[in-house]
């Protein structure tokens, strides 16, 4: 059967424009959290989000870079870090000079949960103040989910697959999942999946808020709203930014003397049956997605060392995950190191899967799991978990699982191991 | 240089995204500036919001260099 290994990051977070900023950031248990500065929040119930940060801040993100100025114009702020995460991807994956023939072979799925939502709002409001004939001719394709995938594609030259996940928060797992296993039935050789997100406007936040999703105990004290496995947490926070691997079939990153960060060797996925917004009361969703996974890659829960949580901070999703956790792993549920980073880079939504994919890479590659920040009084029902509060730790990291969840009760988890 | 011509010409350079200096009254928005025929639908909505004029269609399909914009724009501003 064909292999999948990861040889390409490539992250725009609240904590960095690049992997090597967020990551250091990350370890150090910096937050990305602050008041909203996209917009005036204050008639807002939150009013603070985890934002990528401007070109001038110290740890900002310089849409210049990678993205053309006509480009940038014309999209959703979520297009223009999906590009760029991808450019960095296939930078440090080695693959700027790819011939004819491997461009043949290389695809891409790069998803988002909502796509352009900051475009749509703003742009129904040219359409009813000034009319159907002032609202842009890059309006639709400026929006759609797909047009990362699609501006990728065309910015690189890249023929194969071309495609994009749409599963709310679930959707940065199920791509690089999807994508893998499109590499595995011979589709191609090379793919760049992950996800993005940037929903950060008015309508966006509302929305959440109404559905009683967000933070919203926490408006004067931004970086300690997002809060995963604590008793006072109270919502999640939202984020934005995107993730890309570069996920490449074996003996092809071997020929081409690649290097290799990981493989992907388990993907699983479930539908909750349950609730739109609610997760299944006993967790079974994403129980039945881990064990798919677990079971695809051959390992036993005591080889995975650490898990990155879908731990969003909502009162309700936290405890049902680990529940689930609890359960699979049995005894091994003693040695793994489980934290949620949506305690530093808050909720990517569609994001999430593929940057905290990146994490559990991270975490392989410098033997350091990272912390979940603001565990200051646990919840009851987290005792015997080793949650790593506030601080990262250094310890053997063999194998490495990734949950993410999503609104329709959609689950993806993803098992990576060294090769 | 008009004001006409300058205020066109800084439309055509942000929109665009080009060095100013390429955009002369002679360049062609597709073949020498990198347009395509959506980016002439945005920059005639552009025009028609900076100086207050209609442009109808069929006139916009006849602006094709910068010339014919600044042109059109000069006889028909109000």
């Amino acid at each position: 059967m064909r292999r999948v290994v990861v040889t390409g990051l490539g992250l725009v977070t609240p904590l960095g424009g690049d992997v090597e900023t967020t990551w250091k950031n990350i370890l150090a248990s910096k937050s990305g959290a602050g008041p909203i500065t996209h917009f005036d929040a204050s008639d807002q119930k939150c009013r603070i989000a985890c934002e990528v940060k401007p070109t001038d801040h110290e740890y900002g993100f310089d849409p210049s870079k990678r993205v053309d100025h006509k480009v940038q114009r014309q999209v959703d702020p979520f297009i223009i870090y999906g590009i760029d995460a991808a450019g960095q991807a296939i930078e440090d994956a080695g693959l700027t000079d790819m011939d004819e023939t491997t461009r043949l072979r290389a695809g891409v799925s790069i998803g988002s949960g909502i796509g352009g939502l900051p475009g749509i709002e703003s742009e129904s409001l040219v359409l009813h103040e000034k009319g159907p004939g002032r609202v842009s001719p890059h309006f639709v394709h400026g929006r759609l989910i797909n047009l990362i995938s699609g501006q990728v594609s065309i910015k690189y030259g890249l023929m194969g697959p071309n495609h994009a996940v749409v599963t709310a928060c679930s959707t940065g797992a199920h791509s690089i999942g999807d994508a893998a296993r499109m590499i595995r039935d011979d589709d191609a050789d090379i793919m760049l999946a992950g996800g993005a997100e940037a929903t950060i406007c008015p309508i966006g936040i509302a929305g959440f808020a109404q559905a009683r999703a967000l933070s919203t105990a926490f408006n004067d004290q931004p970086e300690k709203a997002s809060r995963p496995y604590d008793k006072d947490r109270d919502g999640f926070v939202m984020g934005e930014g995107s993730g890309v691997v570069v996920l490449e079939e074996y003996e092809h990153a071997k020929r081409r003397g690649a290097k290799i960060y990981a493989e992907v060797v388990g993907y699983g996925l479930s539908g909750d049956a349950y609730h739109v917004t609610a997760p299944h009361p006993e967790g079974s969703g994403g129980y039945r997605s881990m064990e798919m996974a677990l079971k695809k890659s051959g390992l036993q829960p005591s080889d995975i060392d650490y898990i990155n949580a879908h731990g969003t901070s909502t009162p309700l999703g936290d405890e049902l995950e680990l529940g689930a956790v609890r359960r699979l792993f049995g005894n091994a549920i003693g040695t793994v190191s489980m934290s949620s980073t949506k305690s530093a880079i808050g909720h990517l939504l569609g994001g999430a899967g593929a940057v905290e994919s990146i994490f559990c890479i991270l975490a392989l590659r410098d033997q350091i799991v990272p912390p979940t920040l603001n565990l200051d009084n646990p919840s009851e029902g987290t005792a015997g978990v080793d949650l790593v509060p506030h601080k990262a730790k250094e310890r053997s990291v063999r194998a490495v699982l990734n949950n993410s969840f999503g609104f329709g009760g959609t689950n993806a988890s993803l098992i990576m191991k060294a090769v | 240089m008009s004001e006409t011509a300058d205020r066109v010409k800084k439309i055509v350079v942000e929109h665009l995204g080009v060095e100013a200096d390429k955009v002369t009254e002679d360049a062609s928005f597709i073949d020498d500036l990198g347009a395509d025929s959506l980016d002439i639908v945005e920059l005639v909505m552009a025009f028609e919001e900076e100086f207050g004029v209609e442009i109808p269609d069929d006139a916009a399909e006849k602006i094709s260099t910068v010339k014919d914009a600044i042109d059109y724009i000069e006889q028909n501003k109000g």
